[in-house]
This record gives C-alpha cells, structure tokens and sequence, in this order.
C-alpha cells in the first residue's frame, strides 16, 4: 500500500481489514531497533549456514562470494549468530551514534 | 576440514513463509521456532493463528509477514476455527468445487492452547480433524506482559506470579500439554526444540502428512520474558534438552519414542541460572526441581521402553480370553 | 409444484437451510433450537444434505467453526439460543467485523439467572450491538423464508455481512404450523452459489484478522457501519424478489390495520399474531388501534418505523426483554430515539412483558392496549410499565 496508515480512508481499507499482498511488512525496517550490529571476519567463514539457519529475524543470506551475512535493514542485533558461528566469524560491537 | 556447505544451504528451503520486518523482540525465541517449523512446509497450508506474540508482532495492519493464507480470529479458539476451515475445504473439494489440496495449521502459544485454548483444542482432536497443531510455549502470557500460564515452570517468577516474602514464584508444576494431547489418541504428537532444528523441522513434516490430528509442542525461549541475554536462545534450548527439562519425544499411535539418548542428565542448575526468572531460587528448591524433574524423565523413558513389551502382553492376555 | 405442509417450525427451519444447500453446519445443542440441528444430523446421516456437520464443544467452538468455514468460502449455517448466544458473543463481533457471511437461526430465549428455557428477547437485546444483520419473524412460513433470504443477504457481494434470524423458542420453533415448501428448483434458481470474494486459498494468500491500531480503527468500523447500513437497500431487493418468485411479501416494519389509526401497538416476535386478534376485536368495538410488527432489527429501519407512525397519536410498544436500572424495554428507547427529533411524532408508552415464557393473550393485549391509552393521556412517573407481575 502506497498510503502511510495515517492517511488510509474507510474506503481504501480492504472488507474486513483483509491485506492481499503478502508479506509486505518487508517495507518495515527493523535495523533501527538495534544497540549493536553484527561484524564478520570473513577469512573464518565456512558457508555452513548456521548462523542463518538460527537468525530469528530471516535476514541473513549469501553475498556475492557466498559468505553469509546479516542484511542490516532488518538486523535487530541480538546476537546469535555470533553466539552460534562454529569458527566465530561474527563479533557483536555496540552501534554508535552518528 | 569437513565440506559444509552441503550443510544448511542445501538442506533447508530458502524461501521464507514469514517475512523480515516483523516486530518480535530481539533475539526471539519464539519466531525462530516458527520460522523452522514453516521450512518443513509447502505452500498449500492455510495458518490459523492465536492471539499472541507471533499473531501480534506479524499483523500490524496494514502489514502482514505472511506468505501464506492466514487467519486470526481470537484467543481460544484456534483449534474450533481450524476445524471450520478443514470442514470447509473437505465439503467444497467433495461437492466440486476446484480447490487444491490445503492442509490446515494451527499455531497457538501456551496459554492459548494450554489454557483458555484448551477446551477447542480437546474437541478438535477428539472430531479427528485433518490438521496440525503447533504449540510455541514461551512459559507465560508474554504478550501481555509476562503472566503465568499453566506452561510456567515452578519457581519461575512472572508478574503474576511474583517472588516475595510468601511465595517462590510460580507454585504448580508445569501442565504436560503433550501427555494431555496423547490422552486424547491421535495418530502423532511429538516436542522439539529449535536448537535441534532438523529434528524439529522433521516433526513438522511428520505432523502435516499425518493424516488426522498431529501436535508438536515446541520450547520457545523469550529473552524478555525470561529475563536472559538476548543471544542464548540456541543454548537454552540445548540446555533444557540436555538436563531432561524439555525431553525431545514422539508418541506416534500410542508408541513412545525418545529422539535423544541422554546417558546422563545435565544438572538443572546449568538451565536456570542463565535466567533472570529464577535468579530468586534457593538451593532447597532448585533441589526439589532437580528432583522432579529427573522422576519426570525416568518414567517418561520407561514409557518409550515398555510400550512393546505392555502390547505384547495385553494380546496374549485377550487372545486367552477369546480361546477360552 | 409447491408443498403445503403441518410442520414443526424447527424442522422447517432445518430443511430450508437444506434447501440453501449449506458446506459447513456447526452444531452445539441447546433448548430449544435442538430440534433444528437435530433434524440437520439426519438430513445429513441420511444422505440427504451434503455438508459437513461439525458437532463442536460449545457454541463459542460453533461460531468459531463457522468463521473458519465462511472464511474458505463455504456456505455455512448454525443455530443457538439464549446462552449459547452469549457464549459467542464475542465471536459474533468478529464474524462482523470480519465480514463473513455466516447465517444462524437464534430461537430466542430468557438469559439466566434465574435460569429458564423459555422465550423471550433477552437474548436477542445481548447482541444488539454486534455487527449482525437481524431479522424477526413470526410464523412458521415467515421462519422458512427468511431461512432462505437470511444466504442470499449475507453472500451479496455489497453486503457480506452474518445474518441472524431471530425465532420465538418454544412458542414458535415448537409449534406445528402450515408451511408451504418451495420447489428446490426454485430455491437454487433464488439463491446463487456462493462466490467469497477473498477466501483463505493457497493460490492467492490473503492475511485476515491483522489488529488496527488507533490510527486506523475508527475507518476500519466506519466502513463496518456503512456497509451494514448500505445492506438495507440490498435486504429490500431481496424481499421484492423473493415477493416475485414466491408470492410472499415481506418488509422492514409490516402493518395491521394501522393507516391512520390513532392508537398503534408495536409488537415483535410471535406475539404479532396473538396482538392481532386483539386488534380485531377492539376495531370491531370501534376503538381506532392498529399494528405494526417489526421484521427488520438491525440495520434498524429509521425510515419506515418513522412513515409507519406518522399519523398516530399514541404508540404502545411490548418489549419482551428488560435492560435493567434503565429505560426498561430495550425496543421502546430506541423508537424513542428513532422518533426525538421528529416535529410530529406519537406519545410511546412503554410495557415490558411475556418475560422467561409469561404468556399475554389476546385479552392481555386488549389490556395494554387500554392502559397504554389511559397512561398516555395522564403520564406516568415511570419510564415503562412491568405488565402481569404479582405484586
């Protein structure tokens, strides 16, 4: 939906407040909740997939190279990842203000 | 050093049922759970969902995580509306109508299904619905605010079951949802944990081509309500396997089966002193835990053991009836 | 050819949702709808009806069911009383908000406590608010052919909204009435196949049930409100082609005699046909009463309620229901509301009886009718008379 949920009227909402368009909370950018972002020594990654099998936000996939890493629009930063990495590719460091 | 990436990239379906940009808490235990049970399905499944955590955090109108048809209606009734729907599609497809083949899924919380959902769910199973049943216990009414459920493991503090001077937190023992459901003989019901992900994600696929009701009652951890870091979520979720708080079994048409042969039982204390929800315990009561929790696991083990030998035996005691 | 038949109204009821050829009937027992899901269980152990029939736990688990059937698109159908209705009330809030066109025949009956089997409206007034659209009848013919209507309102495109059909327990769905059967032929050619708009398919994945925040609450219940405002236009059509098909014409507020009489009694519910004897009498002693009998509950029919009494100097009203520590009948405040503003309108007396299953006979109605008179010219310091209490 184009329109911010400030601005929808009752005739835009759908009968029943029904959403057709699947998974669009996509637009919704979870990266600014958190307090501490994921970095990656990439030399140690193995591409098993761990750490993308247990991220509770699905935001983890593969770059160019195959190397798997944190997609930072959704990241929220709780760290397990870096808790499950098996050669401890991902260090947690805490998010600075700009 | 071993090739992994025929590991997870290979093994577990890439497409995402639930989307990122859902509102669950930081280092969710509970979303991890259902996004592992959703890779064991296709996309003919129509979701049924509770109030609660994953219904709230994924239906924001007017947004939805979901990939796949879903409804949610209110608390307790998840299994009553599953049952609609089942019927629903059965009626349709045998009167003509061009439907493809759905199989329905039910998810629901502790309370929602241990609790005030309890009732819908017993009558569901009883009917023998073509559905499965997704339990994600978190241990309390998280969503509100961290409440005690009848899935609240004793000593644990919530807001409703504080710690004080005249009481140890929560003072029952935690309600076996699993053993209730077994009670009621349906064809399959089986616990998982996330940390275990291929055993869960292979209990779900067993519950959806089970033909009838199935249940899979799945440990959620919850950081926030649990008072814990928010990275052990994986951890805990060895930890209760491994000190037989949250033992890993099937009961598949009666039959007991462990999944985890467990030589020894890791001592509890290593589960609950990583969490906040227990930091008040005294030894005395972690001892009473231990204890309970040790005669808890040892029968459910003999149950797995002897369910051959007490079949065996019930059949001949019958066929003598008969000759006789 | 049609059939004109001595029928239980239960059974009559059952069989014209037979006739709708529902997928889904969800059924929960309770006195004294019983005999309508009875007669549905044999309709369709028998082979007679295919549906599924989904014996629930509670009325809670019924309607419950029935949202989840009407959401896959299925015809769906149930029934309860007194109760069981207000062990769903929750759930029928969200059958409207969600838009689902689910149909239930309600055989009214006293709310507990004390509890008591027996009719009247309590049950009916508990869920006034709820959303749904609710249509009254009388007669046994009047129960079958709103049965039938009660789909095609629901399923309209414009309208997809749950239809309740409120029935006098016992003192209606008990009795044995001459009620004539229409063709099926006729039936299937009145009410099309049903068509949900945006049903739960895998093949294109909806999200219903999504919770508004404040932001978006207010527009989520006006267009709730407009679309079951908007249904009035769509519930006439149905009645008038129905009134084509069938030959049986029915309207929001219906009239007995009551062009220009000056003294008016509005009744619901099977007491109609027993007020109407009253009415007879007293017109063939030369006294100036007539009838209006509301068909139409919710939407509420501002309109024809406000033509119906335009003329009349006093409107007796019979509420067979009480709010208490309030204005007492709940029917007579909102016709007093209905007619505030009104630059011409009747002096409303109000009469709360028949509770719990009292019965008011035709001498009772002659009885009220003569009291409303006499309280309507000296006022009352009452805001409504309890009629036949022992005191």
């Amino acid at each position: 939906m184009a329109k911010s949920e400030h601005e929808l009227t009752w005739k835009d909402l759908e009968i029943g407040c029904i959403v057709t368009e699947p998974g669009n909370a996509r637009q919704y950018q979870t990266g600014t909740w958190r307090s501490q972002r994921p970095t990656y020594d990439f030399k140690k990654c193995i591409k098993c997939g761990i750490c993308q099998l247990f991220c509770p936000e699905g935001c983890i996939g593969q770059n160019k190279e195959g190397l798997f890493e944190a997609d930072l629009y959704y990241c929220k930063g709780d760290g397990i990842c870096a808790a499950e990495c098996p050669t401890r590719v991902i260090t947690m460091v805490e998010e600075e203000e700009k | 050093m071993e090739n992994f990436t025929v590991y997870v990239p290979r093994l577990i379906q890439k497409k995402e049922k639930f989307a990122p940009g859902h509102r669950a808490c930081i280092g969710c235990g509970e979303v991890l759970a259902l996004k592992l049970a959703f890779k064991a399905l296709g996309n003919n499944v129509i979701v049924v969902n509770a109030t609660g955590c994953m219904e709230i955090v994924a239906s924001q109108l007017p947004f939805t995580s979901w990939h796949l048809p879903w409804i949610h209606t209110l608390f307790e009734n998840t299994a009553a509306v599953a049952s609609g729907i089942e019927a629903a599609y059965k009626a349709m497809k045998r009167k003509g109508r061009d439907l493809p083949d759905v199989k329905v899924v039910a998810i629901a919380g502790d309370g929602g299904t241990s609790d005030i959902g309890l009732q819908a769910l017993s009558g569901a199973l009883e009917r023998g619905h073509n559905f499965l049943y997704i339990c994600l216990d978190n241990e309390a009414y998280m969503n509100t605010g961290i409440q005690r459920s009848s899935a609240t493991p004793f000593g644990a503090v919530t807001t409703t079951s504080p710690a004080g001077k005249k009481s140890i937190g929560q003072f029952t023992w935690k309600k076996n949802m699993p053993e209730i459901v077994a009670a009621h003989k349906i064809p399959y019901v089986a616990t998982a944990s996330p940390s275990y992900p291929f055993d869960l994600i292979d209990k779900v696929a067993k519950g959806v081509a089970t033909s009838g009701p199935a249940y899979v009652h799945i440990y959620s951890v919850c950081p926030t309500g649990w008072r814990c870091a928010t990275d052990i979520a994986v951890k805990l979720g060895r930890l209760v396997v491994e000190t037989g708080i949250f033992p890993l079994y099937e009961v598949e048409n009666g039959k007991y089966k462990m999944n985890m042969e467990l030589p020894q039982l890791r001592p509890v204390k290593d589960y609950l002193k990583l969490q906040g929800r227990f930091r008040h315990l005294s030894d005395d009561t972690i001892n009473v835990i231990q204890g309970r929790v040790e005669k808890e696991y040892y029968e459910l083990v003999e149950k797995t053991k002897d369910g051959s030998k007490r079949a065996k035996r019930k059949s001949s005691k019958d066929t003598a009836k008969i000759s006789a | 050819m049609t059939t004109r038949v001595g029928v239980e109204v239960s059974i009559a009821v059952a069989d014209a949702a037979k006739m709708a050829n529902p997928d889904v009937i969800a059924a929960y027992p309770i006195t004294p709808q019983t005999h309508i899901v009875e007669h549905l269980a044999d309709l369709v152990a028998n082979g007679e009806l295919d549906a599924e029939y989904i014996p629930v736990e509670s009325e809670h688990s019924a309607m419950s069911a029935c949202l989840g059937a009407s959401a896959s698109g299925a015809r769906t159908f149930t029934a309860t009383a007194s109760q069981g209705l207000s062990l769903m009330s929750e759930v029928l809030y969200v059958a409207a908000g969600m838009r689902l066109p689910v149909v239930m025949a309600v055989a009214n009956r006293a709310l507990s406590a004390p509890l008591s089997i027996w009719c009247d409206h309590s049950d009916m007034m508990s869920v006034r608010d709820t959303g749904w659209i609710q249509i009254i009848v009388e007669n046994g013919q009047q129960a079958l052919d709103n049965t039938i209507c009660a789909f095609r309102i629901a399923e309209d495109k414009r309208v997809l909204l749950p239809v309740m059909v409120h029935m006098d327990g016992f003192n209606l769905t008990h009795v044995i009435e001459p009620v004539i059967f229409p063709e099926q032929s006729e039936v299937d050619r009145f009410l099309p196949p049903i068509q949900y708009p945006l049903p739960l398919n895998p093949d294109k994945p909806v999200a219903m049930g999504g919770f508004a925040p404040p932001a978006i609450f207010t527009e989520a219940k006006w267009a709730q409100e407009m679309n079951l405002r908007n249904s009035k236009k769509v519930i006439l059509e149905c009645w008038s082609e129905f009134s084509k098909q069938f030959g049986r014409t029915y309207s929001p507020v219906e009239k007995y005699h009551s062009e220009g009489a000056k003294v008016l009694l509005l009744t619901l519910g099977s007491f109609g046909e027993t007020a109407s004897v009253a009415i007879d009498r007293m017109r063939e002693s030369g006294k100036d009463v007539g009838q209006i009998r509301l068909r139409l509950w919710r939407p509420f029919p501002f309109e024809e309620l406000r033509q119906a009494v335009k003329d009349a100097d006093i409107l007796i009203i019979l509420d067979r229901d009480l709010s208490p520590g309030g204005p007492g009948g709940v029917v007579a405040s909102e016709v007093k509301a209905a007619l505030y503003h009104q630059s011409k309108k009747p002096k409303v007396v109000s009469f709360v009886g028949g509770l719990g299953g009292r019965d008011v006979t035709e001498a009772g109605f002659e009885d009220i009718i003569n009291k409303g008179i006499a309280i309507a010219s000296r006022g009352s310091k009452h805001e409504y008379e309890i009629y036949g209490v022992r005191e």
